[in-house]
């Protein structure tokens, strides 16, 4: 038991080390971004403690309104509050600062849950109290690690490798006028092998994914339901032992988060019978939050090219298609 | 989670330093002395066990302290995180001039930074932002 206390103990420093790090990074980089007439520490510790509480579903009907509320409330007021504490910054860098201010509110957060667990097994000197976090420890350091990146990455506005399929999408629309849609989100008709191509994004440079599930609804009821194929790409994580940035393709919605925007397209899918497809670009948990890799940079190409392929195979010429780029678009443009 | 709380130390603490200088200096005079015994510099009788014992005790110190010094520079090495440096593609849209440089905050994809410093004509844009990590442990589970 000494040696799991030892071995907590030892991760349970780095951990401090790490996240003391992160806190330090989003003072600095408030103050460098914001110009706050006052010291931001205080407001910057306040915001690291925030937590949200998620819908009740005891009676599971209409729980997705629900935590789509709470979750605007949340961005609605983190976004304020950034607002308040950098008052100098533009839309690009409130939207930089709340991730980089997110990220180092997660490291505070996993801190804490270790040292809890660490704490109860020195106090209860119970071998299974340790013994549960020294089991799934090494995957809480590579997400503590992650973090750390990515705060770096948010704080000086670099794309990360969540933003593959906001990259593929803004390699398509580049160069055509672009509209805004929705919450966050732009939205780009392209002539596309022979089809019209409605190619969807969170709206960037600013570190944002933006509602793509309302998005593609728009589009959808836009045009009457007449789609002939949604193709959705997105990062998603590897297996260990898969190569980094592999393309792979499949069917379904190829979307995360808390499972509103799938939950919403799904049911605009169903209602006018449109056939789905996803291109997903493989990397683990570290490479999707931190900047982007040459080998996911170079992915993107070949998951143009996947998409490509599709649209040629499944669709006829004249069709009208929709392709969404799923992801943070911190640092790509479109 | 205040400002003055305790940071974890960014270096070597004192304490353990004075403790490696000690014992490494202590292990020198006994290697010293043991030295000089063994090589008659010193006569200190016919019983050379002693002598054996100071050699014996030297080469320990001298092992235990450089594995502590260097074990302690490790964990200092480890609690920093590696970073590899960001590097954005400057491209002209028409012609073939290309530049790669360190990532500038404010730079993103598809930015246009002013024109072509080759053609003076097109637009200069920033076409790709990526790192470059070099993998260590690449083939060490061929599977």
């Amino acid at each position: 038991m000494y040696v799991m206390l030892n071995e907590v103990g030892g991760s349970l420093f780095r951990l401090k080390y790490i996240k003391e790090e992160g806190r330090k990074i989003a003072i600095e980089t408030v103050k460098e971004i914001g110009k706050p007439q006052a010291d931001p520490t205080d407001k910057i510790d306040r915001f690291l403690e925030y937590f949200t509480i998620g819908p009740q579903s005891l009676d599971p009907a209409g729980v997705v309104w629900k935590l789509e509320h709470i979750l605007d409330v949340r961005d609605t007021r983190l976004k304020d509050e950034v607002k308040l504490m950098a008052p100098a910054s533009n839309e690009t860098q409130v939207n930089n600062l709340e991730n980089t201010l997110e990220a180092a509110s997660a490291l505070n957060f996993i801190y804490k849950v270790v040292r809890h667990y660490y704490l109860l097994g020195k106090k209860t000197k119970n071998l299974y109290v340790i013994m549960q976090i020294q089991m799934i420890l090494p995957l809480v350091m590579r997400e503590a690690e992650a973090y750390a990146s990515a705060l770096k990455a948010f704080a000086y506005g670099q794309p990360i490798g969540d933003g593959a399929g906001a990259l593929v999408a803004a390699k398509i629309m580049h160069g055509y006028e672009v509209r805004k849609i929705e919450k966050d989100c732009v939205v780009a008709t392209v002539p596309y092998e022979g089809r019209t191509a409605f190619i969807i994004k969170a709206e960037g440079p600013g570190g944002n994914v933006g509602k793509p599930g309302d998005a593609v609804k728009s589009i959808i009821e836009e045009n009457g339901g007449k789609i002939g194929m949604v193709i959705m790409i997105d990062a998603a994580l590897k297996l260990e032992g898969e190569e980094l940035g592999e393309v792979a393709e499949g069917v379904g919605p190829a979307i995360g988060g808390p499972g509103v925007d799938q939950y919403k397209i799904e049911d605009e899918l169903v209602k006018y019978n449109i056939p789905i497809n996803a291109v997903v670009i493989k990397e683990d948990v570290g490479d999707a939050v931190s900047p982007l890799r040459k080998e996911e940079f170079e992915a993107a190409d070949r998951a143009l090219e996947r998409v490509k392929q599709l649209v040629v195979e499944k669709t006829k010429e004249g069709d009208k298609v929709i392709i969404a780029g799923i992801g943070n678009t911190i640092g790509i443009g479109q | 989670m205040s400002g003055n709380q305790d940071q974890p130390p960014t270096r070597i603490a004192w304490s353990v330093v004075l403790i490696v200088f000690l014992t490494l200096a202590l292990s020198l005079v006994a290697l010293i002395f043991s030295a000089s015994v063994l090589s008659g510099f010193i006569n200190i009788g016919s019983d050379l066990t002693s002598a054996y014992f100071l050699l014996a005790l030297g080469i320990l110190g001298i092992a235990i302290s450089g594995y502590v010094a260097v074990e302690a520079r490790r964990r200092m090495v480890k609690m920093k995180t590696a970073v590899s440096p960001v590097m954005t593609t400057e491209q002209c849209v028409k012609c073939d001039y290309k530049k790669v440089r360190e990532f500038q905050q404010g730079d993103y994809i598809f930015k246009e930074i002013g024109s072509c410093p080759k053609c003076k004509v097109n637009t200069l844009m920033i076409t790709a932002i990526y790192k470059e990590v070099k993998e260590k442990e690449k083939d060490r589970y061929p599977v």
